[in-house]
């Protein structure tokens, strides 16, 4: 929208647009509708071409399989969006399933020791904020020896072995479906969280705070954002939200290892830098990152059903996630070297801003 | 800013409900495609092979013979697997396996319960499920053919080793992954047998350290076993990855010909071994002739033939005709002992 | 090391006008006094002790821990594979970067190794790790193209390659394993014979690591690879090439990762589909460990590979001292923890001291 001309006399009305850009192309030109776009296009193509995708168990184990990944994504998205990561939450992950199955094995209730197991992750959590929040040590560093460290934990409680039995009524929990339709239980606390989480994000001062934060944390902190409370909070919420994937995990595969949930953070974080949330911070929105995980479920299953090996879906993924943080730089790339449009650019405020800079 | 944000998360909600209830529809309005792939009939059988893990020569060679006996059945028969031997890789396989309607599964498992549920829902859609090798729980499962009885296997091995340590000594065990089924049941009667046995009386089992059927971890833990006992006389490993690669590290370390080593082990990976002298003798059966037992056992439940009561009988090419035993078991043979006069005569 | 000292040419005493102090004094000590101080106050030698004192404990609990003769052999040799990684992740994480998906690249020159000496089972070992070596450097040059030109963070990149990496050796696999069989008799005995009493692969290791330590003190570019990590901007304003030094920090670290898959292969005899995997966290764990801080800039090699030494060896010690080797990953983390602690806690007193000077003057 081009400024108009003004008079040659200093009162001047200066209209701005409300905005650089038409609606359509604000909500259409974004990287989130990319992704929702092209999980849409997958699906429709495995609707087609892959036999048994439409099949009445393809919907329930896919959204079973891909629940601990889309609980942990909402978290990981807001500590991404700050501009820290969080690579321990699958050590999380694994530490709250031993300590599910070690209790439960112990004689208590699933309910209690599931609740012991979410005081664990919330430790764990608030373990690494007080080091990355409050002490002020680097993200990567810390995460990575938490990530030993808990799982070293999980192993060192029970070695190799796995605790299988668990009352059958709390294992069909993770297993059932919502009545008849094709929708997993789990879905229920997935959708409360993942609305929770959006609130907090887009619709919430604090979740204002974490966009600046991600921005330029310094300048965060002087317009009034409490830098380091917000990140102790989010590191807390991650460890509570993965500690509970991981007594879903359990539950749902009968299996408390020390060894389960191995590499779920690689896959967290792919999904998230998928879905359009920047490394460096400050840009990324919610449903972008549910679509990126949704993307990621779909091609594994479907190509399992085309009897394709795990690895080629590795293979596909490691390429969406390469692609996805390169497109930003390739595209700016190439759009500085397209010629200028002439109107976007006015004659109006240069002689003003050599006349400012003239009365120095 | 917080306008725009609600506008295109509103729209987006929009769009990602209306995805899922479309996926949701497309199943519904084409419910019968799913039984298209599985409901045949008179077709050909398909059926898929789920050992521990892939990558894994002992099955390997029961693949192998379960794609002869397929291939003469006429049926199809396809191999997946986890590349680790865990429980939680095994599920999703096993749902695969429902989603695509096959007709019969032939799993070995790395766990007794923790596939149940799995298993059920494969079941409830019609799969025939038969375990070989690795059995779970008799409930989850139509039939489970093995290689030979549990009884008969453990007092094998303690046969050996006792002949090869002279009777009296520590002894330690090297297993595959905790949870197995087979391993737990043999370890648990070579313990039952050390303690009730009076020719056992003067051997001590000191240790059972797991390698997880993986080489580099069963390497490792001999080197630990080996340095943390250091009066280890003999080495019972009922694993062919492990007894592998434990005989690798001893051949080349200074307790070869001091330690002795025996187990379950395939003759192409220990020939070498009993040849440098690291290894007398150790035992096993024919993997190959296991898998295609299961899958003859598999087509004749697929089929029909048979429903796995006791009692039941079916043929298995040229293997004979077999019967099913008590707990929906079929029984294979005996263990067999391999040595330094008969390894070259086989090859898997 | 110690950024106190700096030395002021004579020629600018003149200059220093009454009322401005110099923020630091050029050391009055002698330089043999200096560098011993440098040596004693270094983290290197802090976790040296802390091997020795976990060697002794082990020892002293139980004889054959190093008085066997496997158990001198094994404790020099197991912590080779490691050293290597750890030496080129100790280099990209100087530049600030890290690279994870050397466990990857590992596997797949293990499998290529094999591979090679099953197709052609009468080529020279020479060729072989010299194969290694270059398709790692390969795989570790699109690491590094993608980080230095499309300036996007190599946490991400090399997350991706770990996956796209690893996945290519699954599918080339398939669920082939190379077996001992299928390798020459030299080329494992590669894994198992020593020189001397050291065995070859660590001699291997040790040289590598000399030749990158020295390279890192002494030459231009090694210098310029802290700068780079201690203030990227500043070191693009100062002219220095720093894509071409970033491109050559990651090939380093895919070729040695590459070798280390051959390592590996002459050691363990097996490559299996598990081959590295995790050992990256484990590679930047024994760097971060040994006084390479993960905000780049600072530490050596040498502290990498004793932090690599100390990973191995506790793991191997842990019986001995009674603690059951299952809670190994946990004191790693322990240690990794207050590795960056203490960088911390170092770094902040160092800020204050230079503060203090700075107000005093």
């Amino acid at each position: 929208m081009s400024v108009q001309d003004q008079p040659a006399a200093a009162t001047s009305a200066r209209t701005y647009a409300d905005y650089s850009a038409p609606l359509w192309k604000r909500v259409l030109l974004t990287r989130e509708t990319a992704v929702i776009a092209l999980t849409i296009a997958v699906i429709v193509y495995a609707t087609i071409n892959v036999e048994n995708f439409d099949g009445p168990l393809t919907m329930k184990f896919l959204l079973q399989d891909i629940a601990p990944i889309l609980l942990i994504a909402l978290p990981m998205t807001l500590i991404i969006i700050t501009g820290e990561i969080d690579l321990s939450v699958a050590s999380i992950m694994g530490l709250s399933s031993v300590l599910l199955g070690v209790f439960h094995d112990g004689g208590m209730s699933i309910p209690v020791a599931a609740v012991l197991a979410l005081l664990a992750g919330l430790a764990c959590g608030a373990l690494n904020g007080f080091l990355i929040a409050y002490v002020g040590l680097p993200s990567l560093a810390v995460t990575i020896g938490t990530l030993a460290l808990f799982r070293g934990i999980a192993v060192g409680l029970l070695g190799t072995t796995a605790i299988t039995e668990f009352t059958d009524s709390w294992a069909d929990l993770a297993t059932d479906t919502i009545g008849e339709s094709r929708i997993p239980l789990v879905m229920i606390p997935f959708v409360v969280l993942a609305v929770a989480f959006s609130v907090l994000l887009h619709f919430s001062t604090f979740g204002r705070g974490i966009y600046e934060i991600g921005l330029n944390d310094e300048a965060a902190h002087f317009t009034g954002v409490d830098v380091a409370r917000t990140k102790f909070i989010l590191f807390v919420l991650s460890g509570v939200v993965s500690a509970f994937a991981g007594i879903y995990f359990t539950l749902r595969y009968g299996s408390a290892r020390g060894d389960n949930a191995t590499g779920y953070e690689l896959q967290v974080i792919a999904a998230v830098l998928l879905g359009g949330v920047s490394i460096f911070g400050g840009r990324g929105r919610m449903h972008g990152v549910l679509a990126g995980v949704v993307l990621i479920g779909v091609i594994s299953s479907a190509l399992r059903l085309e009897s394709v090996t795990v690895n080629v879906t590795n293979i596909i993924v490691g390429l969406l996630l390469v692609a996805s943080v390169i497109l930003p730089s390739v595209l700016g790339w190439a759009g500085s070297r397209l010629p200028r449009k002439a109107s976007a650019d006015p004659q109006g405020p240069r002689p003003d801003k050599d006349a400012a800079t003239a009365g120095v | 800013m917080k306008f725009q944000n609600r506008r295109t998360t509103a729209l987006a909600a929009l769009a990602l409900t209306a995805t899922f209830a479309f996926a949701g529809c497309g199943s519904d309005d084409s419910g019968d495609s799913g039984s298209d792939s599985g409901g045949d009939g008179g077709g050909a059988l398909s059926m898929t092979m789920l050992p521990k893990n892939l990558g894994n020569p002992y099955f390997d060679t029961s693949t192998k013979g379960a794609k002869a006996a397929a291939d003469e059945l006429g049926a199809e028969l396809e191999e997946v697997g986890p590349e680790t031997a865990s429980p939680d890789a095994q599920v999703s396989y096993i749902n695969t396996v429902a989603q695509q309607g096959q007709d019969a599964l032939i799993l070995s498992a790395n766990d007794p319960e923790a596939l149940c549920d799995a298993i059920d829902e494969a079941r409830s859609a019609d799969v025939k499920v038969v375990t070989f090798d690795a059995d779970t729980n008799p409930e989850c499962r139509d039939l489970f053919v093995n290689q030979a009885t549990a009884e008969g296997i453990a007092s094998k091995q303690l046969e050996l080793i006792s002949e090869q340590i002279g009777g009296e000594g520590e002894i330690a065990i090297l297993s595959a992954a905790a949870n197995a089924t087979n391993q737990n049941a043999w370890i648990d009667m070579m313990e039952k047998e050390l303690a009730d046995n009076p020719d056992y009386a003067n051997i001590e089992l000191v240790d059972t350290v797991y390698g997880d059927d993986d080489d580099q971890k069963s390497f490792d833990q001999t080197e630990a076993l080996l340095q943390n006992h250091p009066d280890l006389k003999g080495i019972i490993s009922p694993t062919t990855v492990g007894i592998a690669a434990a005989a690798r590290y001893l051949s080349d370390s200074s307790s070869k010909g001091k330690v002795a080593l025996t187990g379950l082990g395939t003759p192409n990976q220990m020939r070498e071994y009993v040849e440098n002298g690291t290894v007398e003798s150790f035992a096993l059966w024919n993997p190959e002739d296991l898998g295609a037992l299961a899958t003859y056992a598999a087509a004749a439940l697929a089929n029909g033939d048979i429903s796995g009561e006791e009692g039941d009988s079916f043929e298995a090419g040229d293997l004979g005709e077999f019967e099913v035993g008590p707990d929906a078991t079929v029984l294979l043979g005996e263990p067999f002992t391999f040595n330094a006069d008969n390894i070259g005569d086989f090859d898997f | 090391m110690s950024h106190t000292d700096i030395e002021r040419p004579e020629s600018h005493e003149s200059e220093v006008s009454a009322g401005e102090a110099l923020l630091v004094e050029p050391s009055r000590l002698s330089p043999t006094r200096r560098a011993l101080t440098t040596v004693l106050r270094s983290r290197e030698l802090s976790i040296f002790l802390v091997l020795v004192a976990i060697i002794v404990l082990a020892t002293v609990k139980n004889d054959s821990f190093l008085f066997s003769s496997d158990g001198w052999r094994n404790f020099l040799l197991n912590p080779s594979i490691l050293l290597l990684l750890a030496v080129g992740q100790a280099v990209v994480i100087i530049t600030r970067n890290v690279d994870l998906s050397v466990g990857s690249v590992m596997a797949l020159t293990a499998y290529l190794t094999g591979r090679l000496f099953i197709e052609q089972p009468h080529l020279p070992i020479v060729v072989v790790i010299a194969a290694c070596l270059l398709f790692g450097a390969l795989l570790g040059l699109v690491n590094g193209v993608l980080v230095a030109y499309a300036g996007v963070p190599a946490l991400v990149i090399t997350l991706g390659t770990l996956y796209i990496y690893r996945g290519i050796m699954l599918t080339w696999a398939g669920s082939d394993r190379i077996n001992a069989g299928d390798l020459p008799r030299e080329f494992l005995r590669l894994g198992t014979r020593s020189v001397l009493g050291v065995p070859l692969l660590t001699i291997l290791a040790l040289v590598v690591l000399a030749v990158v330590g020295y390279y890192l003190w002494t030459a231009r570019g090694g210098r310029e690879l802290y700068a780079i990590g201690s203030d990227p901007d500043a070191a693009v304003l100062y002219g220095l090439p720093v894509r071409r030094r970033l491109l050559a920090a990651f090939v380093l670290s895919g070729a040695l990762a590459g070798l280390a898959g051959a390592l590996y292969t002459a050691r363990y005899g097996t490559v299996s589909s598990s081959v590295g995997l995790g050992i990256e966290l484990q590679a930047v764990a024994a760097a971060v460990i040994g006084g390479v801080a993960i905000f780049g800039g600072s530490g050596t090699v040498w502290g990498a590979a004793i932090g690599a030494f100390l990973l191995v060896t506790i793991n191997r010690a842990l019986p001995s001292l009674g603690i059951e080797d299952f809670w190994q990953r946990a004191v790693v983390g322990a240690l990794i923890l207050g590795a960056i602690v203490l960088d911390r806690v170092l770094a902040a007193r160092q800020a204050r001291k230079l503060a203090e000077s700075r107000d005093h003057s």
